[in-house]
């Protein structure tokens, strides 16, 4: 089948970076949880993190709820951080090199003994006002992007379908807003 | 918690592993991959959501079938649902702002870590103090009228 030019051209507009580093990145959330769903029944997400770790210094009720989960978010986040310095180590250093790896043109990288790691350009004000919204709004609407966008959409829940498609219009919205006021990055 | 199987937190561990090394794969660890998402330069993150929730998916409703209980806790499996209140749109919604904003959520925070953007621990620190308001704020308000949203 001889591909179609226009298609062609609109993927490539649509997606400038490809779609296999996305699809094979989203594979591989989708089976970091799956490991921990099938031995444990756990369909883990990422944000009551937040909430489970500050039962270790507040005695709010609100926190305290969750001290029989907190040591193992504790190690679930711990190996979210240590599963992509192992990227970093690999991939993202030209170990492994493969077609199906973007490797794009964002942020800044730089070396620290042969690893080649990387920094965001985007501002700090908005890493940390931005941060303040999302730690407010993920344990306020039961969930973030793990939580609602994978586990829940992917248990079919219309509560979670719902908040995606909340957050999801609201975001755009707010980028759209923010880079249109001539913020950038 | 003491009497936990062995297994429980080496499991827990491998799939935090697989689940950042997707992350920085995906490039999701990378606010401006995000925000070039939300500003339609580069739809790339609808393949991570779905890609992930397509695993999770015909994983949540095959396993309560096909299988019997998880074996490293004895619980059932079952799907995450979780009841609907206003709660949802309107944290959504404060979730939505401060996404937009940052181009970064609580799991690629923790991943951007793990790929050397030391510059995220201005969003960490934000999402700890934003769970930390809400939570002091919302522990007060039920001790005060005693009825809970049942909120997660």
């Amino acid at each position: 089948m001889v591909p179609d030019p226009v298609l062609l051209q609109l993927t490539t507009e649509l997606f400038p970076n490809g779609i296999s580093r996305y699809a094979i990145g989203g594979l591989l959330v989708g089976l970091g949880t799956v490991v921990i769903y099938l031995g444990t029944g756990i369909p883990a997400g990422a944000s009551t993190f937040l909430e489970s770790t500050l039962s270790y210094v507040s005695g709010q009720s609100r926190f305290q709820r969750y001290v029989s989960s907190r040591d193992w978010r504790l190690v679930f986040t711990f190996g979210i951080i240590m599963g992509a310095l192992a990227f970093s180590a690999t991939v993202q250093s030209g170990m492994i090199t493969t077609s199906l790896y973007q490797p794009g043109t964002t942020g800044q990288l730089y070396e620290v003994g042969g690893l080649t790691l990387w920094s965001t350009d985007v501002q700090p004000w908005r890493l940390l006002l931005g941060g303040i919204f999302v730690g407010i709004g993920t344990r306020i609407g039961k969930g973030c992007t793990s939580g609602h966008g994978v586990c829940g959409v992917g248990s079919a829940s219309k509560t979670s379908i719902t908040g995606v498609i909340t957050f999801m219009i609201v975001a755009i919205l707010t980028a759209q807003i923010v880079a249109a006021l001539g913020v950038s990055p | 918690m003491s009497d936990r199987h062995p297994l429980f937190m080496p499991l827990i561990l491998v799939g935090g592993l697989i689940f950042g090394f997707g992350l920085g794969f995906s490039h999701m660890a990378r606010p401006e991959v995000v925000l070039n998402f939300l500003q339609f330069d580069d739809f790339g993150l609808v393949f991570v959501m779905f890609g992930a929730a397509i695993v999770t998916g015909v994983t949540f409703f095959l396993a309560p079938r096909l299988l019997g209980r998880a074996p490293l806790t004895g619980d059932q499996f079952e799907r995450r649902l979780k009841p609907f209140d206003r709660n949802v749109l309107i944290g959504g919604s404060i979730f939505g702002v401060g996404w937009g904003l940052s181009g970064i959520c609580p799991g690629a925070a923790y991943a951007s870590l793990g790929i050397g953007n030391v510059t995220i621990l201005w969003a960490l620190a934000g999402m700890f103090l934003g769970a930390y308001l809400q939570g002091r704020w919302r522990s007060q308000s039920v001790s005060a009228d005693s009825v809970t949203a049942g909120a997660d």
